[in-house]
C-alpha cells in the first residue's frame, strides 16, 4: 500500500511567560492509503496541536509533514483533508442541503443538490435537507459534518476527538455509522481520541502518544475482524495494555 | 384564526401596559380637571386637536416629512456602514486606522452638529438627513465591525478547510455571521435617527413633526398639539423599532436568537 501521510521529526513549541514550551518533542510515522490510525494521549498532550500541523493549520517548528497528491507546495489546509472537531462547524445560518454543498463550489460536480441529498441520505438525514442546524440534535449535527466532508470527497478525514461531545448512547452509535460509510467509501482516516474503546473499536493501528512535550510512546496494530466485541478477550486485553502505557493500572 | 388559548395569552401580555397607560391618562385628566389650568390641555383636547390636523392634511404632511428625512439619512448611513464595517473587521490595518476616529466622532451628539449642518447646508432638507446619517452611522459601523471581530474561529476554519473562493467566504460565511450584529446596529442606528429628526427640525424648517411641535407652541400657544406631536412621536418610534426586530424573524438569523 501507498503512503499516504508522513510525518517526519515534526516539533513544534508554543512561546509563554516563561519561555518556550515545547509541545511536540520529535514525532515521526506514516499513515498508508486508506488505513485508519488511532492517536490516543492524556489530555493537553499536544494531540490536537499535531493534528492541526499534520492537516495544515499550524506550522511545525522543524520537521517535515508529506501529503501524497497534495505536492511540496502545501502550505495550508486543503479540501484533501477535511478536519471534523468536537465541537463542530456546522454553518448554523445554512440549512442541512447548504451546508452539505458549501464544498462544492468548485467545477466539475455535477448537479451539487443531488450530491448533496446523496450524502444526506448516506448519514441518514434524508428528510431533514431544509431544516437548519439549531433545529436538529447533537447527534444529527455531527451527521451533517460528516456528510460535508464525504461529499467533497476528501481523502483524508482528520477527526478530532470526533463524538466526544455526544452522549454515550450517540457516540458508540456513531462509530458504528462512521466504519458503515467508510466501508462505502474508502478514506485516509487519522483519529484523534482520549477514548481507548473508542480507538480499538475501529482503528487499524493505535498510537500512543506520551506526556508533553510529546512523541510517539509505543504502537499497537489491532488486527481484530470487524465487527470488534469490546468485550472479547482480546480486546479487554489490548485495552488494558493501553491503559498502562497512559499510566494507568487496570484492577 | 386564533385559539381562545392564544387570545387569552395576548391578552395577558396587552392588558398591563394598558392598565397603567389608562391610569397616567386619568390621572392628568383629574389633574388638569382640578388644578382649572389655563393652558396645560385635558387628554381630551389632545384628541380633538389631533384630529382636527389630521382632517386638514398638515399633520400627515409633517410625519411624511420627518418619515421622508429619516429615511434617506438612515437608508444612507446603512449603505455607507455596513461595508465599511465589514472591511474594517476584516482588515487589522483598516481598524487600526480608522477605529480610533470613529470612536472619537460617536460620542459627539449630533445636536452639537447642527450649527455645522446649517453652515454647510442650510436650512432645507439636506441638513436634517445630514444629522441623521451622523447619528446613525457610527452604531452601525461599530456593530458591523465588532461582528465581524466575533465570528467564531472554527467557521472559519472550516471555510479555509474546503477551500472556498473570497466571494463565497463572504457571501456564505462572514457575511450571514455577522447579519444579527447589523440588524443590532441598525435598531440602535433607526432610534437615534429618529430620536434626531425631531430635534434638527426643532431649528428652522418648514415641516416635520418637530416643527410642527415647535409652531404649536410658538402660534398661540397650542399645548394640545406639542402633547399630541410627542404621542405622534412616540408612537412612530415603537413601529420603527417593531419594523426593525422584524428582520431578527428571518430563518437565517434565527440562530442567533435560539437556545
Amino acid at each position: 500500500m501507498s503512503v499516504k501521510i508522513d510525518v517526519r521529526n515534526v516539533t513544534k513549541s508554543f512561546t509563554s511567560d516563561k519561555g518556550p514550551l515545547p509541545v511536540i518533542g520529535g514525532v515521526s510515522f506514516s499513515v498508508a492509503d486508506g488505513e485508519f490510525v488511532a492517536i490516543v494521549g492524556p489530555s493537553g498532550c499536544g494531540k490536537s496541536t499535531l493534528m492541526n500541523i499534520i492537516a495544515g493549520f499550524e506550522r511545525a517548528d522543524a520537521g517535515t509533514v508529506t501529503v501524497e497528491g497534495a505536492g511540496t507546495d502545501r502550505n495550508g489546509p486543503s479540501p484533501k483533508g477535511i478536519v471534523i472537531s468536537q465541537h463542530g462547524s456546522v454553518f448554523p445560518w445554512l440549512t442541512v442541503q447548504q451546508n452539505l454543498m458549501f464544498g462544492l463550489n468548485g467545477d466539475g460536480h455535477g448537479n451539487k443538490a443531488l450530491l448533496a441529498d446523496h450524502y444526506a441520505a448516506m448519514v441518514g438525514l434524508k428528510g431533514f435537507e431544509t431544516s437548519y442546524p439549531h433545529e436538529l440534535s447533537g447527534g444529527m449535527l455531527k451527521r451533517v459534518e460528516l456528510a460535508r466532508a464525504l461529499v467533497v470527497k476528501p481523502e483524508i478525514l482528520y477527526m478530532d476527538e470526533p463524538f466526544s461531545a455526544l452522549d454515550a448512547l450517540m457516540n458508540l452509535r456513531m462509530r458504528t455509522e462512521l466504519l458503515r460509510i467508510l466501508d462505502e467509501e474508502r478514506h485516509t482516516v487519522l483519529l484523534i481520541t482520549h477514548d481507548v474503546e473508542e480507538a480499538i473499536y475501529m482503528a487499524d493501528r493505535i498510537m500512543v502518544l506520551s506526556p508533553r512535550p510529546t512523541t510517539i510512546q509505543t504502537t499497537f496494530d489491532v488486527s481484530l475482524p470487524h465487527p470488534r466485541r469490546l468485550s472479547s478477550p482480546a480486546a479487554q486485553e489490548l485495552r488494558e495494555a493501553i491503559l498502562l502505557e497512559l499510566g494507568l493500572q487496570v484492577i | 384564526m386564533l385559539t381562545a388559548g392564544a387570545i387569552g395569552m395576548r391578552l395577558k401580555r396587552v392588558l398591563p401596559p394598558l392598565a397603567v397607560m389608562a391610569a397616567i391618562v386619568a390621572v392628568w385628566w383629574i389633574v388638569v380637571v382640578e388644578t382649572e389650568s389655563a393652558i396645560f390641555p385635558t387628554p381630551w383636547q389632545v384628541v380633538t386637536g389631533a384630529l382636527e390636523l389630521a382632517q386638514d392634511g398638515t399633520l400627515w404632511d409633517h410625519i411624511g416629512a420627518s418619515l421622508f428625512r429619516v429615511g434617506t439619512g438612515f437608508l444612507l448611513a446603512m449603505l455607507f456602514a455596513i461595508p465599511l464595517g465589514l472591511w474594517m473587521g476584516w482588515v487589522g490595518g483598516a481598524y487600526l486606522t480608522l477605529n480610533p476616529i470613529f470612536q472619537m466622532l460617536r460620542p459627539i451628539s449630533p445636536i452639537a452638529w447642527i450649527p455645522l449642518a446649517i453652515l454647510w447646508f442650510g436650512v432645507g432638507d439636506v441638513s436634517p438627513i445630514f444629522l441623521i446619517f451622523i447619528s446613525s452611522v457610527f452604531p452601525m459601523i461599530v456593530q458591523t465591525t465588532s461582528g465581524v471581530h466575533t465570528i467564531e474561529r472554527r467557521y472559519l476554519r472550516a471555510a479555509a478547510n474546503f477551500g472556498v473562493s473570497r466571494s463565497v467566504l463572504f457571501r456564505q460565511v462572514v457575511i450571514p455571521a455577522v447579519l444579527p450584529q447589523i440588524i443590532v446596529g441598525m435598531r440602535i442606528g433607526i432610534g437615534v435617527a429618529w430620536l434626531v429628526v425631531v430635534a434638527a427640525e426643532m431649528i428652522a424648517l418648514r415641516s416635520g413633526l418637530g416643527y410642527m411641535i415647535m409652531d404649536s407652541r410658538n402660534a398661540g400657544n397650542r399645548y394640545d398639539l406639542v402633547i399630541a406631536g410627542m404621542i405622534i412621536i412616540g408612537l412612530i418610534g415603537l413601529m420603527l423599532d417593531g419594523a426593525t426586530r422584524l428582520l431578527e424573524r428571518l430563518k437565517t438569523v434565527r440562530w442567533r436568537y435560539v437556545r
